[in-house]
């Protein structure tokens, strides 16, 4: 039985007085796809973020590769392979395509293979390629998007955790973005967190599921079943 | 006409002196959204070490024998003293205060200013304190119009400082660290940025921008004041601001800027009142033009 | 206890490492070429026993092991204020009147000219707490209204022999207008640039006091100011109204607290009335203000004149207090000093205001010894006090969180 690459255990959560998060325990194997859904607000992604160390998890444990990173610091969690691709994209927007890039291997020191990714993500992002110089604000939104993703490629990432990549876009590059996060998966190898309002598509790209309402998961299955389930279809997926 | 050339050199160098001074105040607000009071206490520090510095290096002697290298050692070792004392000035009164109201972190930052302005008085006395400065003078002189030695040195150092900040912000992968962090905090540290260094960073280098610009104004003026980092720095703040907060290019325009307007001001409308100009500039800007010269974005929510 | 602090030790030693460093150079190196060590161990040592004792009590106190001592003392606070609850508030303000009153039957001139001193400091801690604690803009050139309110006494005083009392109102009125005009482009700012842009404006009056010499005789002051003058009946050869200056001090002390009085209340129904409920809604949260039509602008306008117009009044009574104005006395370390004593007490608190004023005066005519290291020792209190107590010694009692605190 393998390990799981990111385990919460019972974590609580909040801003200040304002509890996000009341109890989460998930647990995420290497290799997998699993998406967390729900609706607005019910606190998915404060979950990302507590788990990337931005917000502090007030109780409860976060396992990541078995050991516990409640009190490393956020900065430290790319270096070790996590990394998240927040909301809304937040690309460096007066910051060049290429020089974004640049930044998501910040820690890294090996200059060969660093421009050796860059190109890699031209190649899988061709769009970024002939944007290179430009600067990232101005770029539209699914560029915007795929820039983020490459960023966070360029830190070597065994976990990717994506908040919403499909916010805001139009379908047909949401299939693309969903494309390359299968591929990812497949080809890399990189486990993917995928946390995602548009239930339909996450649970289509997932193999896994967690259903989080008012911060407690109230439901955890296999993407196909809760596809089928018509409590989920009639919540989430609009039936 | 040669009165106006004159005025125009005297202008560039008072100028490049509030140009290195407004660059500390608009890097550090563009890293962590917060006017750094007592960012003219580092310039006025950096005046006094200078001196020391160079006065020690004249006891020993070396100063007739080699008086430009040490002035190079001077400048130095206080912008390196300046460093440190501006990293020790964030994590006592600013990091602390990070998440707290701004309201607290103004005053903190001024209760810094007031603390450093009368440490110097304490430490260094209350009466100007000299600089040796006659091995510099001398100069070139073309009919009416003079360039001291000085005055060339100044505008030297003070391009050859910006052209260094110029490479170090925008072709260096620090600098690319700094320019990320400033636009998007939270982000970075999601690319392994570790923000508090660089917050760390840029405090340490405005304030080796402003000890050097503390030294010139010690040679230039032939004295230093424990309150010499008052009026300079409102100037400067008013530059950083004329130039566009947060934006380098606009801090070293707006300094230039600034400069002039003071020196040709002073000799062109009233000498007295030549401390007005440079408020009377921000007053107007932040009315007419908050955005300033370079036009940053300036969230109306976060001033 | 050192095992549990580990870290926090640890940064306290590199922190007095790094202070050590900091103070050599500038005490150390000297211009005949050499270095000493000694003036820089003695000051780092006292910095270092001074540091090590609040440190050892802070780790004490967060640890508990301060709770022997703390406790029977917090029981017997809590005892008394319970005690005190139950005696309504008016009571207390008829003893403090009354001590008020009778404060110079019982004390010499020394006492009555510091008392003098933080009478006028309430006035302007109240008059610049409109302005920053009611409604919540920081201005850093408080001080210039003063400096108007006394050079406006001053100048209609010598030129004209205008009367004291007459010249009060006018001096009041004529800050209210600088204040009206100095506000006028700078409200629309908020925050830091609030700040320096009303410090920018407090220097450029002081500079036009100070190079203005056909009005206001530049550095050199005006002098020869009258002081208050008083009309008493007098029954000597059948009634008659005889005129006297006020040149006891103790009648000027009573002046002072019918100005402080006045202000007190003026400030307290302020702070209750419709007016200051439009204030704290403008405190908290500017934008949501605004969007309920609260017209902001109007209502900073009121208060940035209501706190000039304060600083006027005061203003007028220093000029005839000292008979001599020069613009030396209204520089920017007043103003921030004056903002320290608000902040240190509490702002938009009255009785945290007035212990702040007497504080700040008082304290340093106490440890008149250490004169030197006032400014030093105001400059650490505002920084410790935003580190730790930021709602100051006597916080205000209407206050929720501040929009500003819950940024991020």
């Amino acid at each position: 039985m393998t390990e799981p690459i990111l385990e919460l255990r019972n974590v609580h959560s909040g801003y200040g007085s304002i509890k996000a998060l009341k109890g989460i325990s998930l647990k995420v194997y290497p290799g997998e796809i699993v998406t967390i859904i729900g609706a607005n607000g019910a606190g998915k992604s404060t979950t990302l973020m507590t788990i990337c160390g931005i917000v502090k998890a007030e109780k409860g444990e976060i396992l990541y590769q078995g050991n516990v990173i409640n009190k490393v610091l956020a900065e430290k969690l790319p270096t070790m392979g996590l990394c998240q691709v927040p909301e809304g994209r937040r690309i460096f927007p007066r910051l060049s395509v290429m020089e974004n890039l640049r930044l998501g291997a910040f820690y890294r020191n090996d200059t060969d293979q660093i421009m050796k990714d860059i190109q890699k993500s031209y190649d899988m992002f061709p769009i970024l390629g002939e944007r290179r110089n430009q600067e990232g604000g101005t770029l539209s939104g699914g560029e915007q998007q795929m820039l983020a993703i490459a960023r966070a490629l360029m830190t070597k990432p065994k976990l990717l955790l994506l908040d919403e990549p499909s916010l805001g876009l139009a379908p047909i590059i949401i299939q693309q973005i969903f494309s390359i996060i299968a591929q990812i998966n497949k080809e890399e190898g990189v486990t993917i967190l995928l946390v995602e309002q548009n239930a339909n598509l996450a649970l289509q790209a997932a193999s896994r599921g967690y259903v989080v309402e008012t911060g407690e998961i109230t439901l955890e299955d296999e993407a196909k079943t809760l596809l089928t389930n018509p409590k989920i279809r009639e919540a989430y997926l609009g039936e | 006409m040669d009165y106006f050339i004159q005025q125009l050199i005297n202008g560039i160098t008072l100028g490049g002196i509030y140009a290195l001074i407004a660059l500390g105040y608009t890097m550090v607000y563009g890293v962590i959204q917060l006017i750094n009071f007592s960012h003219g206490e580092f310039f006025a520090a950096g005046g006094y070490v200078g001196v020391i510095i160079l006065s020690y290096l004249a006891g020993l002697g070396f100063m007739e024998t080699h008086p430009w290298i040490c002035l190079g050692m001077s400048f130095i070792l206080t912008m390196g003293y300046c460093a440190f004392l501006a990293i020790g000035v964030e994590k006592v009164a600013y990091l602390p205060l990070r998440h707290k109201s701004r309201l607290a972190a103004l005053l903190s930052a001024l209760g810094m200013s007031i603390f450093l302005s009368n440490a110097l008085m304490l430490t260094q006395g209350v009466f100007d304190k000299p600089y040796p400065g006659e091995l510099f003078n001398g100069g070139w002189e073309f009919g009416m119009i003079s360039i001291s030695y000085l005055q060339a040195m100044i505008v030297v150092m003070t391009a050859v400082l910006l052209v260094a900040l110029n490479i170090l912000v925008f072709k260096t992968k620090m600098g690319m660290a700094m320019r990320a962090t400033a636009q998007d905090k939270t982000m970075s540290s999601l690319v392994a940025i570790g923000s508090n260094r660089i917050i760390s960073l840029t405090f340490a280098i405005g304030a080796g921008l402003a000890a050097a610009a503390g030294i010139m104004v010690g040679l230039y003026y032939g004295s230093v004041r424990y309150d010499m980092g008052f009026i300079p720095g409102i100037k400067a703040f008013s530059a950083a601001v004329l130039g566009g907060i947060g934006n380098i290019t606009g801090a070293m325009l707006g300094g230039l800027i600034i400069g002039m307007v003071e020196i040709f001001g002073a000799g062109y409308i009233s000498g007295q009142y030549k401390d007005v100009f440079a408020f009377i500039i921000l007053i107007g800007v932040l009315y007419f033009k908050p955005t300033g010269i370079m036009g940053v974005n300036v969230d109306d929510t976060r001033v | 206890m050192i095992q549990e602090f580990k870290k926090v030790w640890k940064t306290y030693t590199i922190g007095m490492l790094w202070l050590l460093g900091l103070l050599w150079p500038l005490l150390g190196i000297h211009p005949d070429g050499t270095l000493s060590f000694d003036k820089t161990l003695t000051v780092w040592l006292y910095l270092l026993a001074g540091t090590f004792i609040c440190f050892v009590l802070f780790l004490m106190n967060k640890s508990g092991s301060l709770s022997l001592v703390k406790d029977p003392i917090s029981k017997i606070w809590a005892g008394g204020a319970t005690a005190t609850k139950t005696v309504p508030t008016w009571v207390w303000l008829l003893i403090a009147f009354i001590l008020a009153i009778l404060f110079p039957q019982f004390t010499g001139r020394y006492h009555q000219d510091v008392a003098i001193n933080v009478l006028v400091y309430v006035c302007l801690g109240l008059g610049l707490n409109v302005v920053v604690g009611l409604a919540g803009m920081l201005d850093l050139g408080y001080i210039a209204f003063y400096g108007v309110g006394a050079y406006t006494y001053a100048l209609f005083n010598i030129h004209y022999n205008v009367p004291f009392w007459v010249c009060l109102p006018i001096s009041g009125a004529l800050a209210l207008f600088v204040a009206c005009i100095v506000g006028y482009p700078t409200l629309r700012m908020r925050g830091d640039y609030l700040a320096i842009v009303t410090l920018g404006f407090g220097e450029i009056i002081r500079i036009i006091l100070n190079n203005w010499m056909d009005l206001t005789n530049g550095p050199n002051g005006i002098m020869g100011i009258n002081r208050p003058g008083l009309f008493y009946p007098s029954f000597a050869d059948g009634f008659s109204w005889e005129h006297m200056w006020i040149q006891k001090l103790w009648l000027l002390y009573y002046v002072a607290l019918g100005l402080a009085i006045i202000t007190i209340i003026a400030v307290h129904r302020l702070n209750f009335s419709r007016v200051g409920r439009a204030w704290e809604s403008i405190r908290e949260d500017e934008t949501a203000a605004e969007l309920m039509g609260v017209n902001t602008f109007i209502y900073k306008l009121l208060a940035y004149a209501m706190g000039g117009m304060f600083a006027g009044v005061a203003g007028a009574f220093f000029a005839s207090r000292m008979k001599f104005v020069s613009p030396e006395s209204f520089t920017f370390l007043e103003s921030a000093m004056v903002l320290c004593m608000v902040v240190l007490g509490g702002m938009g608190s009255i009785p945290g205001i007035i212990l702040g004023a007497a504080a700040l005066i008082v304290l340093p005519e106490v440890f008149r010894q250490f004169e030197l290291y006032r400014m030093l020792a105001f400059g650490a209190v505002m920084i410790i006090m935003m580190l730790f107590r930021p709602e100051g010694l006597i916080p205000a009692k209407r206050m929720g969180t501040r929009s500003e605190e819950k940024e991020g």
